[in-house]
């Protein structure tokens, strides 16, 4: 390990908005820990999020992922440690609590009705309507259109907003319910494995829009478990493991290969990859995980490119 | 970049949905057919059944069970059901007549009297429902067995029989029939009021359902809670307005069972319950919630009118109506069966 790891103090403290230049961070915690009774959920985990960044929130199965969306996103309250958006020091009671501060979730199963139509799901909870008093009404044209038109302008063209949400691919749910948080003025986002239940060109996708919304100027927190899949789109890591940080990185500090080996625990890894040998893996894994490489090697390129446009 | 390449691979994969199709997804269709086939069919055997008459006989038959199945089927597009609905309707008719007759005031008192019970009933099941997460068949099969007891009990101890007096001498009966139990002459044909109430209740309810934000709210805390619940619909006020709507609708049914018949008896009412799902369910409203629709009750409701009185009309022998209506439960939800999996198709 020769990735230098920031002083978490310093980033916290000294490192500055890129796009606000003030020192204050869209979202940070600090120090924050949970625990459920006498089990510790989390315990010290400190990371940033700010304007036109993506931080990656990284770690296998229990590490703690769960929980730190569920606290950002008001399901959860923290009880240790401070939660600042804006500099402002807040503790979330509920997801509305949460929505009304800018911070939108696209959940792993999406928060969409699957038998309602598309502009239904795009608008549910947050309807547009006309008129006052009992004929207060819903004004479904207007929906309808801006659901096409947001939908249009990140990149899904969809032939009926009426059918039924469920029709769609996966993928494209994941999309609809990314345009919508960004739709409802959501200064930050976060996607919980939104990548998980996918295929590969399908992730691919996904990704392509998390780096749309990013541009859009949004703070984006992206869970995941794969490493390949974060560093492409990501600026900051963050390792979770067993509720504990192991590892708060900068995207100039660290490699694909370093993150892969932090993640899994370089020891670890270099085990399984011992025995994957002796299994005879060669032949069709690999090839899958080459292929995997080479997609999100095409989006890495997308990123970097879409990143000497902005600067 | 992303825009250019899935803006030209989308249009030509799917082809324009023709009117039919976008007509065969509609959760009313099945009923639909259903009823157009059952109209012919008793048309054909009973020219009687064709006449003005009968037909404001069957509407009425059909407006007693559409009431209450308005009401039902938006608490099962919002993914509940109601046992207590039969013996509610009789609990709030009673709560009227005797408190009226109790505490000799004017009925209007004992009407609004009964309005809160049937409300409060509505409450109380929603309430315990979204606190205990129990399923709504345990909570309102609960229900029903008290309200069931209470009739039964709280009349006799407050009356002195299992039916109540009759209230026709009380202040301001004259005006409460005329507005839950009269008849309005349409062209020579005595039409009972209860199909103006209903028609009335079967459009407010769709409009709520299709037009308002509680209207999305229902579909979608019978669609998938959890996912209505994240996204900030208050899934648990929903549930319990739709309970109290469904009190509602009871209200209105017990009100003009009382005015009607000037008296009531307090064992009735038990079995009905399972007619108004049965509308909402021909009608094409799912038993796992958010899908249906209030004119697809309303056309449920229809049937089993149809059903009832053509029966009579045809001169059948009317122990034939409940196989039918079973026939009729089995093919519709068949048919909705269908429905929904082409609706859900990936």
């Amino acid at each position: 390990m020769n990735a230098k790891q920031i002083d978490q103090q310093t980033l916290l403290k000294d490192e500055k908005d890129p796009l606000t230049h003030t020192p204050v961070h869209l979202l940070s915690l600090d120090g924050v820990g949970k625990h459920y009774g006498n089990i510790i959920a989390l315990h010290d985990v400190t990371m940033a999020v700010d304007n036109g960044r993506v931080t990656c929130v990284l770690g296998d199965n229990g590490a703690g992922k769960s929980t730190l969306i569920k606290i950002i996103a008001g399901l959860h309250q923290h009880d240790e440690g401070v939660l600042h958006i804006m500099g402002d020091e807040r503790k979330f009671n509920s997801p509305r609590d949460a929505l009304d501060a800018g911070i939108a979730t696209v959940y792993q199963d999406l928060a969409v009705v699957p038998l309602m139509p598309i502009w239904r799901n795009f608008f549910l909870g947050s309807e547009l309507t006309t008129g006052w008093g009992p004929l207060r009404r819903m004004d479904v044209q207007k929906m309808k259109d801006i659901t096409l038109k947001e939908l249009a302008d990140m990149g899904i063209d969809l032939r009926d907003v009426e059918q039924p949400i469920g029709q769609l691919s996966g993928g494209e749910r994941q999309c609809v319910a990314i345009a919508r948080a960004v739709y409802f003025g959501a200064k930050v986002l976060i996607l919980d494995e939104p990548t998980a239940a996918l295929g590969v060109k399908q992730s691919g996708v996904v990704l392509r829009y998390i780096l749309q919304a990013r541009d859009r100027g949004l703070g984006v927190i992206f869970i995941t478990h794969n490493p390949h899949h974060a560093f492409p789109v990501g600026d900051r890591f963050l390792l979770l493991k067993r509720g504990k940080s192991i590892g708060y990185y900068d995207k100039k500090d660290i490699t694909l290969d370093e993150l892969t080996a932090q993640m899994a625990g370089g020891a670890e890894l270099a085990e399984l990859a011992h025995e994957l040998e002796q299994l005879g893996g060669h032949s069709d894994i690999v090839k899958e995980v080459q292929a995997e490489v080479a997609e999100v090697t095409e989006v890495a390129e997308a990123a970097l490119e879409s990143n000497t446009k902005r600067h | 970049m992303a825009n250019a390449v899935l803006t030209a691979a989308t249009d030509e994969r799917v082809g324009k949905r023709s009117t039919l199709q976008k007509l065969l997804v509609r959760p009313e269709i099945g009923a639909l057919v259903g009823a157009v086939v059952l109209f012919v069919f008793f048309a054909a055997i009973a020219p009687v059944f064709l006449q003005p008459n009968s037909q404001a006989t069957v509407l009425y038959g059909s407006s007693t069970i559409g009431i209450m199945a308005v009401g039902v089927a938006l608490l099962m597009i919002g993914g509940e059901f109601d046992l207590s609905t039969g013996v509610a309707v009789i609990t709030s008719a009673l709560s009227a007549s005797m408190f009226s007759w109790y505490f000799s005031v004017n009925i209007w008192i004992g009407v609004a009297f009964a309005l809160v019970v049937s409300l409060g009933i509505g409450f109380i099941n929603g309430w315990i429902l979204v606190k205990t997460k129990l399923p709504s068949f345990i909570v309102t099969l609960a229900t029903f067995l008290m309200l069931a007891g209470l009739n039964l009990g709280l009349t006799r101890m407050i009356g002195g029989a299992v039916a109540t007096p009759s209230i026709s001498g009380i202040d301001g009966f004259e005006e409460a029939h005329a507005i839950f139990a009269s008849s309005v002459n349409i062209a020579g044909i005595e039409v009972r009021i209860t199909v103006f109430i209903w028609i009335a209740l079967v459009l407010l309810a769709s409009w709520v359902l299709l037009r308002t934000r509680v209207g999305n709210w229902i579909f979608a805390s019978g669609g998938d809670a959890n996912a209505a619940r994240a996204v900030g619909v208050p899934v648990t006020q929903t549930k319990i307005g739709l309970f109290m709507a469904v009190g509602f609708c009871g209200w209105i049914l017990g009100m003009h069972n009382l005015f009607a018949f000037n008296t009531v008896q307090s064992g009735e009412g038990v079995g009905n319950e399972f007619l108004y799902i049965i509308a909402a369910v021909i009608g094409g409203c799912l038993l796992t919630g958010g899908y249906g629709s209030a004119v697809g009750g309303a056309i449920g409701a229809f049937i089993f009118g149809m059903a009832n009185k053509g029966i009579v009309y045809a001169q059948w022998n009317p122990d034939w109506f409940k196989f039918f209506l079973g026939l009729m439960l089995l093919l519709a939800t068949i048919v909705n069966l269908i429905v929904k999996r082409r609706a859900e198709l990936k």
